[in-house]
């Protein structure tokens, strides 16, 4: 017996083990399944079942047939087919570019046929044009016009202050260095009035000029939608009054207008102004003064 | 058995006349390296994201509607979610071989991306785009974009919280877009974030849409490699003229099936034992929520790191605003898959070597330039990578956020460039430095019995197209195909 016929059993044999191994394998995973089913041993078993399956195929193919290498000549495209016309020829030809066909005189039932009619070639091309045109207007009907409706949020003169599970907020109500997320009454959750609560002490906050009376005692309101890229403002570092967005590291300095301080914000969180309601509630003095959120071409 | 076989082969061919394709097509020979097999791991991530993707899509509800979650999974018993989050946690906790099959899909995907990018490595540092492949460039190119694009569609659909998160970066991204982004972002998501229909429209655009468009470009993908052969590397025999290799039939695809069956055993191990995008931990959406360490996967983190890294420079003018995201969400983007679909034409444009065919590959040292260009160009989207990791890097390492992202910055602008300066030494080096395959000795042995020593193939490499003066060609070159 031969080397290379000894090699080639015992490939065979293995190949035939990994088979076998693949079929039981495969067997395991209907009875996992039938008795309830697990995911790891789910992954596992069907994992095993065409591992061994592509081994024994890859094994075959490699050992058990002609090795080669083989050769085979390549061609150029243009060339493969001596016969075969240039398509920049023909595309001449149909436009009637070419003035004569390869085999000399003019057929009037040849590539040119068409394009002996530039009129209505023109035409045709028109009419095309302007049908594209028209299939393109029902992407309009995908959403509404943005108007102004990027400028406003929910926040109206006398909103009330509520938490995200609708209870009202009371003035002094929140501690010093606590924070809070609010929404206006009637629009919990909504995703441009989300607003930060925040308790700084009076004498601390920087008040720009003319917000002198937005924080009825260093409760102060920022919207809670970064300038940047618009994830919600989450994180509140207590002991530098520092507010970090988790999406991509943007700073806001709280005491100083929420001004960003660090990161790869540019503006600053557009203030809510605040006022408290005869009930003793607090409420808002009217919407932001300006766009919430991240940057946009109309924005002023 | 085999006469009914024959019989059916009989009809067709009355039918059809397709014996002569067929033949030439069972004996085509493809070039065996395994740098080869690359691709061939994206299409069968592919093939089994459909598999796997249809069976998703029998429980999967594309809808907003809220209902309130009674499963399974007790932690979240009785809480308010998206019908697209609670059938997710349907799907995993409840039909049963339903964890698998959707873990299965994201880790296929997960493989289908990262294959495609080391292939398109590949197919860059040896040359491969070369004249007369510039068109499948564009189209693999084209192939990667949506391969991305769908990732990030598939990801989105369960309505956790970190997919919300990150369609509120896509919305942000959108609307920063000069001129039109409002009118872009209202209409991709059908209002103001987060719109009604974003779910239901992402449903169609990932199960529908784009692998429509995929599988479209992998058949053009496909049939411009076969119409133009595989590319081959220098070697004994092999020329620009030939390729050298296995035949299709049988032990290519045997192989190449037997391949298929690894890499769905190798997803469906990470399916079943790694677990990938735990929703049920995430939480369901809610527009006011972030969890800290919000992190796509891993294909888009380099646009994610470049969002972070990037200086906060919003532009107002004219009473209008380029807004900050602009810079590295809308305009990296752009210019870097500019520069990758148009790479062939610009080394043409530089090399002048155009003007012929090229079907045997470079070695990345032979091309020091673009050999450094590419390794430079790795590091740059790699740092991006690492940076949106920053507070994960920082917590893990105990150090400042702040600090870190400075230092990332620097890394960013300085280490390109060293890592492009060094591969082009290193190139130079080791393209001076005698070639070792040629340089061995090879012993062959003649027709009479005789063994001869020589040296490689320095008689004539077969680079240049020229027939070798010894006759080696023949050597170990096996029947043509057509004596079949």
């Amino acid at each position: 017996m031969s080397d290379t016929s000894r090699d080639e059993r015992r490939t065979e044999r293995a190949i035939a083990v990994a088979l076998v191994l693949s079929a039981i394998t495969a067997l395991g995973l209907a009875v996992t399944y039938a008795t309830g089913g697990q995911v790891q041993l789910e992954g596992f078993l069907l994992g095993l079942s065409l591992g061994t399956m592509g081994w024994a195929l890859c094994a075959w193919g490699k050992h058990l047939l002609p090795p080669g290498p083989f050769v085979q000549q390549r061609q150029h495209p243009a060339e493969a087919d001596p016969e075969q016309e240039p398509v920049s020829r023909l595309v001449d030809e149909a436009t009637g570019e070419a003035s004569t066909l390869p085999g000399g005189g003019t057929d009037t039932e040849g590539l040119d046929a068409v394009g002996r009619r530039p009129f209505l070639v023109k035409l045709l091309v028109g009419a095309a044009g302007a049908l594209g045109v028209a299939a393109l207007f029902p992407i309009r009907s995908l959403g509404p016009d943005p108007g102004r409706t990027l400028f406003r949020t929910s926040w109206r003169k006398g909103a009330r202050l509520v938490t995200e599970e609708g209870r009202l907020v009371r003035a002094g109500e929140l501690e010093v260095g606590s924070v809070l997320t609010v929404f206006p009454e009637g629009h919990i959750g909504e995703a441009d009035a989300q607003t930060l609560l925040i308790r700084a002490t009076e004498d601390d906050l920087r008040t720009r000029p003319g917000r002198e009376d937005w924080a009825p005692r260093g409760q102060v309101a920022y919207s809670k939608v970064c300038t940047h890229a618009g994830c919600p403002v989450g994180l509140y570092q207590v002991e530098s009054r520092r507010l970090l967005c988790p999406c991509h590291q943007s700073l806001f300095d709280v005491i100083d207008g929420a001004r960003p301080v660090f990161g790869p914000a540019s503006r600053s969180l557009p203030q809510l102004a605040l006022d408290v309601d005869d009930d003793g509630y607090l409420i808002a003095r009217g919407d932001y003064d300006e766009a919430i959120g991240p940057g946009f071409w109309e924005r002023p | 058995m085999t006469r009914t076989i024959k019989r059916a082969n009989r009809w067709f061919d009355d039918r059809l006349g397709a014996s002569g394709f067929v033949r030439t097509a069972l004996n085509k020979v493809f070039p065996d390296h395994w740098s080869f097999m690359l691709g061939e791991i994206a299409l069968y991530s592919f093939l089994l994201l459909v598999l796997t993707g249809i069976y998703l899509t029998f429980f999967f509800q594309p809808s907003l509607k809220e209902v309130v979650y009674d499963g399974a999974y007790a932690p979240l018993k009785g809480v308010e979610m998206s019908q697209a989050y609670e059938s997710t946690l349907r799907l995993s906790y409840e039909v049963r071989a339903g964890m698998v099959m959707r873990q299965m899909h994201h880790w296929a995907a997960i493989i289908f991306l990262a294959a495609i990018v080391v292939h398109v490595g590949r197919v860059f540092f040896t040359g491969a785009f070369r004249r007369p492949r510039e068109l499948n460039w564009i189209v693999g190119c084209s192939l990667l974009v949506l391969a991305m694009a769908n990732g990030f569609a598939g990801y989105s659909l369960p309505d956790d919280q970190l997919s919300g998160t990150g369609l509120r970066i896509a919305y942000s991204i959108a609307l920063s877009i000069p001129l039109g982004g409002t009118w872009v972002a209202y209409l991709l998501f059908g209002g103001e974030f987060p719109a009604e229909s974003i779910i239901s429209r992402l449903f169609v655009i990932h199960v529908l849409l784009l692998p429509l468009a995929i599988l479209g470009l992998l058949g053009v993908h496909m049939a411009i490699v076969w119409r133009q052969k595989h590319t081959q590397f220098r070697g004994p025999g092999k020329t620009e003229d030939n390729v050298v290799g296995s035949r299709l039939w049988p032990s290519y695809a045997l192989k190449s099936v037997g391949f298929f069956f690894l890499v769905s055993a190798v997803t469906a191990l990470l399916g079943g034992l790694a677990q990938v995008n735990p929703i049920w931990l995430y939480g369901p959406f809610r527009a006011a929520d972030v969890s800290a360490a919000s992190q796509p996967d891993w294909y888009v983190g380099w646009l994610d790191g470049a969002l972070r890294l990037f200086p906060g420079w919003e532009i107002r003018a004219f009473g209008h605003t380029i807004p900050a995201v602009f810079f590295p969400g809308v305009l990296l983007p752009t210019v870097s898959f500019g520069l990758l679909f148009g790479w062939p034409f610009i080394e043409a444009r530089f090399t002048k070597e155009d003007v012929r065919d090229h079907h045997l590959l470079d070695r990345p040292r032979e091309r020091p330039l673009r050999t450094g260009i590419g390794t430079g160009v790795i590091t740059f989207y790699v740092v991006l990578f690492f940076a949106a990791a920053t507070d994960v890097l920082a917590t893990v390492f105990d150090v400042s956020v702040t600090g870190l992202l400075v230092a990332f910055r620097v890394a960013l602008l300085c280490l390109p460039p060293v890592v492009a300066f060094v591969t082009y030494r290193l190139c130079k080096e080791a393209a001076a430095l005698p070639d070792e395959e040629d340089a061995a000795p090879v012993v062959v042995r003649t027709a009479s019995g005789a063994y001869v020593t020589g040296h490689g193939h320095q008689a004539g490499n077969g680079g240049d197209g020229t027939p070798r003066a010894d006759g080696l060609d023949e050597i170990g070159s096996g029947p043509r195909p057509d004596a079949h």
